[in-house]
């Protein structure tokens, strides 16, 4: 190791052995406290890895002194959240779902309750949105099956609808006119003439007149005379621009041959008393919850 | 050249002991030690009212509430800006001051000078002046010398404490939050905080002191690269100094030695230790103290004074052909430094100009997109907004919201019900708050798809101006 070192004259610090374009490089020593700096980073990565889980094992990590643990903060937050809000469920669990509206500061919370639930458990027929599609209502709308009160949504939730176990689920019966030899071909053509001559979807013709005969006859009972539906059974209304299945010839025709046989689960077996009030005052909230089922009049009927 | 051993990868510090020196530059520095400490400790002791909604603290940096209280300006979030434009401010000012007079920041200004300046003269009053510093830093350990470094020390964190203790009262009610500091109840940052900048002053005034400025901060490398030729520098005017000797030497043969009589003042005074006669040099932070010595000197050995002074680069190639020394005026005025004092005044202006004319209310909207629009039994179709009355005022305000080019527009909020729908809709707004609003908005189906309008805003109690934010109306 005998190399040559040479010493910058006028600092007397070694110059690098390299050089660029006539510039060399002096060997400055660092500061002392920055080697101690340095040091001090090793000392507290040691502690650190005493400390805390560190090195990768066959499963796990190393646990570490303090017991810290990602999954226990995680837990230990989620507790520390469930305690600050449980006094919140509590209140909404004792007030009636109808007296809720009544205390704003508590429906705000079983609102945000509600959109967080809906999230998990509503979205993926109802969409984010809420806005539903074919055969999956829009709850952000005014047109409501079984009523759209807060107390209605609340029940519909609970019970669910068409649910095969359950005493109290919603349950309409549409009658498959066609499939069932209820009506003949032409009887179902005119009736929907006349369900789209009601909806203000083309004028009264001759087939529309023929339909109402039919109407009349085999879906007023459920629908009412002027086709403004009953929510008592969960009959839509006809005579609106809202249509489930389509409002289209086709889709008519089909729904009165086939019938329709939409589902919605009960979710009162599934979700705890708050959480299906939340989701009641969240879908109440999207803008078409009504007040009271009397104050809305029935078009027609 | 061979090497005998090896040397150390990693210097030791060599101890700076500054000497105490009198004089112009001194004084000045005196001064703005003086300005800069009072503004620090006394700016948030300041009062100033703003009446029931709004704390009296004349500059206060509410973290909590995102409000910024600067006298009779107040600063929200969304008008960062305003920050923005400070600091360009402070970018093109530096710009200014180093093209105009140097490092002038660094030789004043600046926290570490003026905070390391602050403990030398506190070390000074302890330990004496620089030949008594050497020769107790160079005795052993003893019960004197203990006693003394404790005495220094504890100064010292008084005044660690002072510094990092006032920084908390501007982010909060200084009288309030001093009583909460000292019986235990302030908010656990506000003792970090204080912790923290106490042991960062302690260690950065008394013991890393030059060592920051010439290791850590990135200030002199900017600053040395905007320097030019037409710059003020702190500059040792070697064709009149050289050649070095004692005045002995240099009054037998005034011929060959110059003025400099070699007496080392100018090192020794120097806060960061260095020699000015070896040229510009990154430790320089130009505060003229080797200046203010040399200049003493000068005087009891009867010559000029400014063997070394604040001197241009041109003026100094200048002087040394022969020339006389300029004005500083001259120095001071020229095309650049013009340039950035107009663009910073610029700066300046236009924010002083915005902050004349901006609205102390604001209306933000967002369309809900999901769904983008419902259609209702009726065939009517309804779109739902987020709207933002921002109610910038220390005092509660009624707000009227209402829509420009939708004819036939209704609307509600989800506070309200259809029902109740009109064409405008007025909501109280909380003093300095934000008020969130759903509303709802319903048009007959027929029409464009898309159909552009505005919401607006006005407060109804007086004329104080509006707002108004585009939005959309969509269609099947």
């Amino acid at each position: 190791m005998a190399e040559d070192k040479r010493i910058d004259a006028a600092t007397g610090t070694e110059i690098k052995l390299h050089e660029w374009d006539g510039i060399q490089e002096l060997d400055t020593p660092l500061p002392r406290w920055w080697l101690w700096t340095f040091y001090a980073t090793i000392l507290f990565a040691i502690g650190y890895m005493v400390a805390y889980p560190a090195w990768p094992m066959i499963d796990r990590a190393t646990a570490g002194l303090l017991g810290w643990s990602s999954r226990g903060a995680l837990d230990k937050e989620l507790a520390a959240r469930e305690q600050q809000i449980a006094p919140i469920r509590q209140a909404i669990a004792e007030t009636s779902v109808t007296v809720l509206p009544q205390r704003p500061q508590l429906m705000q919370a079983a609102i945000e309750g509600g959109r967080a639930a809906f999230r998990v458990h509503c979205v993926q027929c109802h969409g984010s949105g809420a806005a539903g599609s074919k055969g999956y209502p829009n709850l952000n709308d005014d047109d409501w099956l079984w009523g759209g009160d807060i107390a209605a949504i609340e029940k519909t939730i609970a019970d669910g609808v068409r649910n095969p176990d359950h005493q109290a689920t919603r349950q309409s019966l549409m009658p498959a006119f066609g499939k069932d030899q209820l009506l003949t071909a032409a009887q179902v053509d005119d009736v929907v003439a006349h369900v789209r001559a009601i909806s203000g979807q083309h004028r009264a013709n001759a087939a529309s007149r023929r339909g109402a005969k039919v109407f009349a006859d085999n879906c007023a009972v459920c629908h009412g005379p002027a086709g403004a539906g009953d929510r008592t059974v969960g009959a839509p209304n006809l005579a609106d621009a809202i249509w489930l299945y389509g409002g289209d010839a086709d889709s008519i025709r089909d729904t009165v041959w086939n019938s329709r046989r939409g589902v919605m689960p009960r979710w009162d077996d599934k979700l705890d008393k708050v959480t299906v009030r939340m989701l009641a005052a969240y879908v109440h909230s999207l803008g078409g919850g009504e007040t009271k089922p009397e104050t809305r009049a029935e078009p027609g009927g | 050249m061979l090497m005998t051993g090896s040397p150390s990868l990693y210097e030791k510090r060599k101890g700076v002991y500054p000497k105490a020196v009198d004089g112009f530059y001194r004084r000045l520095k005196w001064a703005v030690m003086a300005v800069t400490l009072a503004i620090y400790w006394g700016t948030p002791w300041l009062r100033w009212d703003r009446g029931p909604y709004a704390p009296d603290q004349a500059v206060l940096v509410d973290l909590a509430n995102r409000r910024f209280y600067m006298f009779s300006i107040e600063i929200w979030p969304h008008e960062f800006y305003y920050v923005a434009g400070l600091l360009i401010m402070a970018g093109v000012g530096l710009f200014l001051v180093t093209s105009a007079v140097g490092r002038a920041w660094c030789g004043y200004a600046c926290p570490q000078t003026v905070w390391t300046d602050l403990y030398q003269h506190v070390e000074r009053f302890i330990d004496g002046d620089r030949n008594a510093q050497v020769r107790l830093a160079n005795t052993p350990w003893s019960a004197a010398k203990i006693a003394r470094r404790l005495a220094k020390w504890a100064v010292w964190l008084v005044i660690a404490f002072l510094t990092g203790g006032a920084w908390i009262f501007y982010f909060a009610d200084a009288p309030t939050l001093q009583q909460q500091f000292w019986t235990g109840t302030a908010a656990p940052g506000a003792y970090g905080a204080v912790a923290v900048l106490t042991a960062t002053t302690f260690i950065l005034g008394g013991f890393m002191r030059e060592q920051v400025c010439i290791y850590m901060c990135p200030w002199p490398r900017i600053q040395t690269a905007m320097l030019d030729e037409k710059s003020l520098v702190v500059t040792y005017k070697h064709w009149r100094g050289e050649k070095r000797g004692s005045l002995k030497k240099a009054q037998a043969a005034p011929d060959i030695y110059g003025d400099c009589i070699d007496c080392n003042q100018c090192v020794a005074v120097c806060p960061t230790g260095v020699d000015i006669r070896e040229g510009p040099q990154i430790g320089c932070i130009t505060c003229a103290l080797c200046v203010d010595a040399c200049d003493a000197v000068m005087a009891q050995i009867g010559k000029p004074r400014g063997l070394i002074d604040y001197c241009t680069e041109d003026d100094a190639l200048a002087e040394q052909k022969g020339g006389a020394p300029r004005p500083v005026l001259s120095t001071l005025l020229r095309p650049r430094t013009l340039a950035y004092f107009a663009l910073w005044i610029c700066v300046g202006a236009a924010m002083l100009f915005a902050l004349g004319v901006r609205t102390r209310l604001d209306i933000s909207v967002q369309q809900d997109r999901n769904p983008i629009f419902v259609r209702l039994s009726d065939g009517t179709i309804r779109n739902a907004y987020t709207i933002k009355l921002r109610n910038m005022e220390a005092r509660p305000r009624p707000m009227q919201v209402g829509v420009t080019g939708l004819a036939d527009a209704k609307m509600w909020t989800d506070a309200g019900s259809r029902e109740q729908a009109g064409s405008a809709l007025t909501t109280m707004v909380a003093a300095d708050s934000v008020e969130k609003l759903r509303v709802f908005l319903l048009l007959p189906s027929a029409g464009p798809v898309r159909q552009d309008f505005a919401f607006t805003v006005r407060a109804t109690d007086r004329e104080g101006g509006g707002d108004s934010e585009p939005a959309r109306f969509e269609r099947p």
